[in-house]
């Protein structure tokens, strides 16, 4: 029998059809059974009626990008499924299950050379009381990765407790006529058995864990505007920030959501809003105002395809310029990205940590792909980067809110404290705060909040860095993992290469990046992003190797491992 | 046991900064600024509980000319700063000073929203019918007729309401003032402070730079001649009828303000992650 290193499944279905449960308790259920494994969703942005798939991919390791093709693909029906286009590939060694009255299977499937095996899904269903296809996918899907029947059983039990009996006994009649049709097919998927580990799991969304780690970070106060593929952040935040004595308040729009958490941080609580590019947009006028007056604070940005409203529901690398350079003014302030859904805690909690160090608003560009995917990991270790704000106390004399400090950061007095009311202000202002249009003080505010990020030692996070072959790939975001995964293949091939991604974009790091650079002869830049965004800001702030090349395609396409693996090649 | 410290009494100087206004001679702000101090003295208010934010215009450089804490941030969202200061910091005192193209122009939908949320502020609008940082440009509250360089023979438009928006989106306390009354305008602010919930207070605050007509509003304003109701529908009437120069507490809620819920601090993080375990 033979064995993979990965098995990649897509179940498809016009949007209610439950091709995202049947994922979701798939990956659930490899997870419970050892495995890890990465749960995309890509949908269209139709509520229901619309295409929607859940595109799993499961391993005894970790699982950092979705795979370059699907062993299996279940069609629960097609409607609209020629949508994905080649989001959803198959090959000659796939597996397509159809059923029959599901309508016309897409042409770029038909014509894919793999097998089709036919499987009246509804009709099963039919058969059943309250019995849903979605479920007898799941069934098929489980025989053929070898997942038992008893783990999904009780993992229905778990997830279907508030549904009651007859909805987990319909579940599960669905499940067992899935897993006996299956029995006939001469193809499995099987995986390595698991390797046993004493680790703690998780199950968990870059956006969940982006939220947990603001939290761990010192937010106590979250602004909500909902937008797409943002909101699962404030929908966690709004329960759990309540148990840990915080507060999120829903806003009129972005405009008001980014102004309340600058009010929230002048009051000294460390605050947080999540967005997408539209709200991004919206929020640039404000995020110049936290900058020059000094506020601490926090701004997720879920990265969609755009420009404008673009692609809602899929990914996208294209908010670096806006986020690196969006501001009117010169106006410094950190941006950041999480190079996996376990990192969107990590760089969070970083985030929250370096906004409150250095009273300086933070951007975190995590996307659509790392923030609405799911994933099966070992529990993260827990890092000390907790929000500690210099703060004015004891004030005698005259407060001096933006005096010239060496390290350019001056104490903040917050609201209650003696002596030290002043006035923040988006207007140039003197040490003091007070409104001036003169030019001294106006360099010297821009030097000091200059200064302040460009002295900061941020230590070894500032990026990932693997290997030392002459041939970089540098990379950044969600893109990191399927890097790396191209790296791994091509080492398999004799080829070696190193790999950079930076996770803070800003401030630049040029010494750091110098030093990585140094003595390397090729670099091949990876990213999702239209007008190669990345490249052009690396050339704009640090020298690269002599020789470089450029893999960059907008989305919502992914680049696969494959295809950075190809050029690796292609360059050897 | 608390130390209970004995502060001298407040007097009004105690709440002006020793930074000179930007405003014109004669600007009816500067009654605005004297107003405040008297009604902070009268609450005897610590200067440091008390912030007063603002966005921008004339009457927005307000907050630095107090000696209280305060925001000048961007045009038009003070209020939105304010909520999230209010519900973080309750025990503040927060007062947001807008005028009327910043509260009611650039600023309009988040007034809406304030008064619809009714947290426990006051938001006061020196209104001058002009936009008079940027020289002379008709404002949600101009007259129709009003000529600038910017609207050749008026704008035509129908002006702006604002207490009757207030009204309808739920504001909790509205009153309409007369910068050139300081004390009368002290009064109500005190009431409005005072009163639970989101407070509007609308004051008539002459550009004499821009439209020395207002000069005249000192003989066109009247004190109300009934006092202040808690029944919206006749607020409305009586709002909707009047001639513009009513001046006093039109309308006075009971809504009770909005308080979010909010946790115990001090809950060990590691439950959070319950969410996540498999």
């Amino acid at each position: 029998m033979e064995e993979r290193d990965s098995v990649s499944v897509a179940v498809v279905g016009s949007g209610g059809a439950g091709a995202l449960t049947a994922g979701n308790f798939l990956l659930e259920a490899a997870s419970l059974a050892g495995w890890q494994g990465l749960l995309s969703r890509t949908v269209g942005p139709q509520i229901r009626g619309g295409e929607a798939a859940a595109l799993v991919r499961l391993s005894d390791r970790p699982v950092a990008c979705l795979s370059d093709r699907y062993d299996l693909l279940i069609g629960i029906d097609w409607l609209n499924a020629d949508r994905f286009g080649a989001e959803i590939e198959v090959g000659p060694r796939s597996l397509v299950i159809s059923d029959p009255r599901g309508g016309e299977l897409p042409a770029g499937v038909a014509a894919a050379g793999a097998r089709i095996i036919e499987l009246p899904m509804k009709e099963m269903a039919k058969a059943i009381p309250d019995g849903r296809a979605n479920m007898i996918a799941l069934g098929v899907i489980a025989r053929l990765v070898g997942l038992s029947i008893d783990v999904l059983s009780a993992l229905l039990e778990k997830r279907l407790a508030d549904k009651g009996r007859a909805a987990i006994e319909a579940s599960r009649a669905g499940i067992n006529a899935g897993f006996e049709a299956a029995a006939g097919y001469d193809f499995t998927l099987r995986l390595p058995a698991p390797k046993p580990s004493s680790a703690r799991r998780w199950l968990v969304s870059g956006n969940e864990a982006a939220a947990l780690g603001a939290i761990r970070g010192g937010v106590r106060f979250a602004a909500a505007y909902p937008i797409t593929p943002a909101t699962e952040i404030l929908e966690w935040l709004a329960p759990n920030l309540t148990k840990v004595g915080g507060v999120l308040l829903q806003a009129e729009d972005e405009l008001a959501a980014i102004n309340m958490i600058i009010g929230a941080s002048f009051g000294g609580t460390p605050a947080l809003t999540a967005t997408s590019g539209p709200g991004l947009s919206l929020m640039i006028e404000a995020l110049g105002l936290a900058t020059a007056a000094e506020i601490p604070l926090v701004v997720i940005d879920v990265m969609r395809g755009g420009p404008s409203t673009g692609i809602p529901t899929k990914s996208e690398q294209a908010d670096l310029n806006i986020a690196v350079y969006g501001c009117h003014g010169d106006a410094p302030h950190l941006v950041l990205a999480p190079q996996s859904i376990g990192d969107c805690l990590f760089t969070t909690q970083w985030a929250t940590y370096l906004a409150e160090a250095l009273q300086s608003p933070a951007i975190v560009l995590s996307d659509q792909f790392i923030g609405q995917a799911r994933a099966a990991i070992e529990r993260p270790a827990e890092i000390a980067f907790v929000g500690q704000r210099v703060r004015a106390a004891n004030i005698a004399g005259t407060y001096k809110r933006y005096a010239l400090a060496a390290n350019g950061i001056s104490p903040m007095a917050i609201p209650g404290t003696r002596g030290g009311q002043y006035t923040a202000d988006g207007l140039t202002h003197n040490e003091r705060g007070i409104p001036t249009s003169g030019e001294r003080d106006h360099n010297a505010q821009l030097d000091k909040r200059r200064d302040k990020l460009a002295q900061f030692k941020f230590g070894d996070h500032w990026a990932t860095r693997e290997g030392a072959s002459e041939l970089v790939v540098i990379t950044w975001g969600s893109l990191t993992g399927t890097a790396r995964e191209a790296i791994g293949r091509a080492a398999g091939d004799g080829v070696e290469t190193s790999l950079l991604a930076p996770r803070l974009l800003s401030p630049v790091q040029p010494e750091q990046f110098a030093a990585v650079i140094a003595g390397k002869a090729r670099a091949l830049i990876v990213e999702q992003s239209h007008g190669a965004q990345f490249h052009r800001y690396l050339r704009a702030h640090y020298d690269l190797p002599p020789e470089v090349r450029v893999l960059n395609r907008a989305g919502p396409m992914p680049i696969r491992a494959s295809e950075i693996h190809r050029a690796i090649m292609e360059w050897s | 046991m608390a130390v209970v410290e004995m502060r001298p009494a407040c007097k009004p100087g105690d709440y002006k900064s020793d930074i000179k206004p930007i405003w014109c001679p004669g600007c009816g702000d500067y009654h605005v600024l004297m107003s405040f101090s008297r009604a902070f003295a009268e609450l005897a208010l610590p200067p440091e509980d008390l912030v007063v934010v603002s966005g921008i215009g004339c009457s927005s450089r307000i907050p630095a000319y107090t000696s209280c804490y305060g925001f000048h941030g961007v045009h038009g969202r003070a209020l939105a700063l304010a909520a999230g200061l209010k519900v973080t910091r309750p025990e503040l005192t927060v007062v947001v000073a807008s005028g009327d193209g910043d509260g009611y122009s650039i600023g309009g939908n988040h007034f809406l929203h304030a008064c619809r949320r009714n947290i426990d502020m006051t938001y006061v609008v020196m209104d001058n019918h002009i936009y008079g940082m940027t020289k002379g440009q008709p404002s949600p509250t101009t007259e129709p007729e009003f000529d600038t360089a910017l609207s050749p023979g008026g704008t035509g438009l129908r002006p702006f309401h604002p207490l009757v928006i207030a009204l309808a989106s739920g504001a909790n306390f509205i009153a309409r003032c007369f910068s050139g009354e300081p004390n009368q305008t002290a009064a109500v602010l005190v009431e409005a402070i005072r009163h639970p919930g989101f407070s509007f207070v609308e004051i008539l605050s002459p550009c004499v730079t821009f439209r020395p007509d207002e000069r005249e509003w000192k003989n066109l304003v009247h004190p109300a001649p009934v006092g202040a109701t808690n029944d919206p529908a006749k607020a409305a009437r009586r709002i909707m009828t009047d001639d513009g120069f009513n001046i006093g507490i039109l309308y006075r809620g009971d809504r009770k303000p909005y308080r979010p819920a909010v946790g115990q601090a001090g809950v060990d993080l590691a439950e959070l992650e319950r969410d996540f375990e498999l």
